[in-house]
């Protein structure tokens, strides 16, 4: 200990929690509820693909917890033409204009 | 009913085989009918913690082959006649635990007791899953201490994914003991608080448990602190720990937070 350690910040427990705090909150999408996300991407990336033709690659699911709450975050990217020529071929000229 | 309740941490050295015994002595005191098993196949030693290392005849997987009957290979406690001790194997390799043997004896056991507490190997291999797998509800043992709680949230994610529970959709009941606790180096920023740890991992407290002499002194001598020495702070720790998982409302107390005298604010700030 240096002769003014003790005016650095106190205690290491702090950084501890910071960074389990960082690292839980990324395992937790890649490991944690792996099962469930895979599941839940594969599903979700039947029902999109039934209506709309789309980048498989532009889906992502996120799950998090933080707190007393969940949050399912799902963000799908589709290409405008795509949207365009399958969804709502009744109306074409309508959605070409949004 | 009976309860099947898992004790399990991911991490090894925690406190695992010392909870269950400690929580499974204490509620076998109050006049439950209580079996601990040992699911750590190759590595046993709550059958050492409880002091019955040389009466181990048949054990688990004895009884999931088929090759002993259930009552053969439990062993009753000398000093609590309600608190009985199911065996892991030494010598079996652990792939001898089917799914459907221990599910057929997890089903044996909940006919005959009233709660059934289940020693976690540490890991997340198959002993470990096993140990979850028929479980109603879990007991998450963490040190506060960055590895230890890391593991421990990988082991919730499991509780509620690979288990029975789980997988029926019912969301299993967790809960957090808190062991190895230094409430002085806590107060020094040195450890992880009671707080941080809650937060970190999100599941509610089942009790606080200090880093304490007496557990040592107390598996020593092959019984649980709650036999040993239940008046201590470890003791009465765990005491307190049961009572809730029975259901009780216990306020909870940071062992070592309370009392304090002279001679350990001038002397000594390890609590406990």
């Amino acid at each position: 200990m240096t002769l003014f350690g003790f005016l650095k910040a106190r205690g290491t427990a702090p950084v501890a929690r910071e960074r389990l705090q960082i690292l839980l909150a990324h395992e937790r999408v890649s490991l944690g509820s792996c099962d469930l996300l895979a599941k839940l991407r594969d599903e979700l990336l039947a029902t999109i693909a039934r209506h709309i033709e789309f980048d498989p690659e532009k889906l992502t699911v996120k799950l998090d917890r933080a707190g007393s709450t969940s949050t399912l975050e799902i963000d799908v990217e589709i290409p405008s033409d795509k949207f365009t020529s399958g969804a709502r071929r009744a109306v074409p000229a309508q959605v070409s204009a949004a | 009913m009976a309860k099947v309740i898992v004790v399990t941490s991911g991490k090894g050295g925690v406190g695992k085989t010392t909870s269950t015994a400690s929580i499974g002595a204490a509620l076998a005191q109050t006049g439950k009918r209580v079996c601990v098993v040992d699911f750590d196949v190759g590595l046993r030693n709550l059958d050492l913690v409880l002091g019955a290392e040389r009466r181990v005849v048949y054990d688990l997987i004895n009884v999931a082959l088929g090759d002993a009957k259930l009552k053969q290979a439990l062993i009753r406690d000398k000093r609590i006649d309600t608190l009985h001790l199911l065996a892991a194997s030494q010598t079996r390799d652990k792939d001898a635990l089917t799914d459907d043997g221990v599910e057929r004896v997890m089903g044996e056991l909940r006919a005959s007791f009233d709660y059934v507490i289940c020693d976690s190997p540490a890991g997340i291999e198959r002993g470990a899953l096993l140990a979850m797998r028929f479980a109603d509800q879990a007991v998450v043992v963490t040190n506060p201490e960055v590895s230890s709680v890391r593991d421990s949230d990988r082991i919730i994610g499991l509780l509620d994914s690979k288990t029975r529970c789980a997988e029926r959709g019912d969301r299993m009941d967790k809960q957090l003991l808190l062991t190895r606790f230094d409430q002085g180096r806590c107060s020094r920023g040195e450890m992880l608080s009671v707080a941080d740890v809650l937060d970190i991992l999100s599941i509610p407290l089942l009790g606080i448990i200090p880093e304490s002499a007496d557990i040592l002194r107390a598996s020593n001598l092959g019984a649980p602190v709650t036999i040993n020495n239940a008046a201590s702070v470890a003791g009465r720790a765990y005491v307190d720990a049961a009572r809730r998982l029975a259901g009780e409302t216990v306020p909870m107390t940071i062992p070592g937070v309370a009392k304090k005298n002279l001679l350990d604010r001038v002397f000594g700030r390890r609590a406990a």
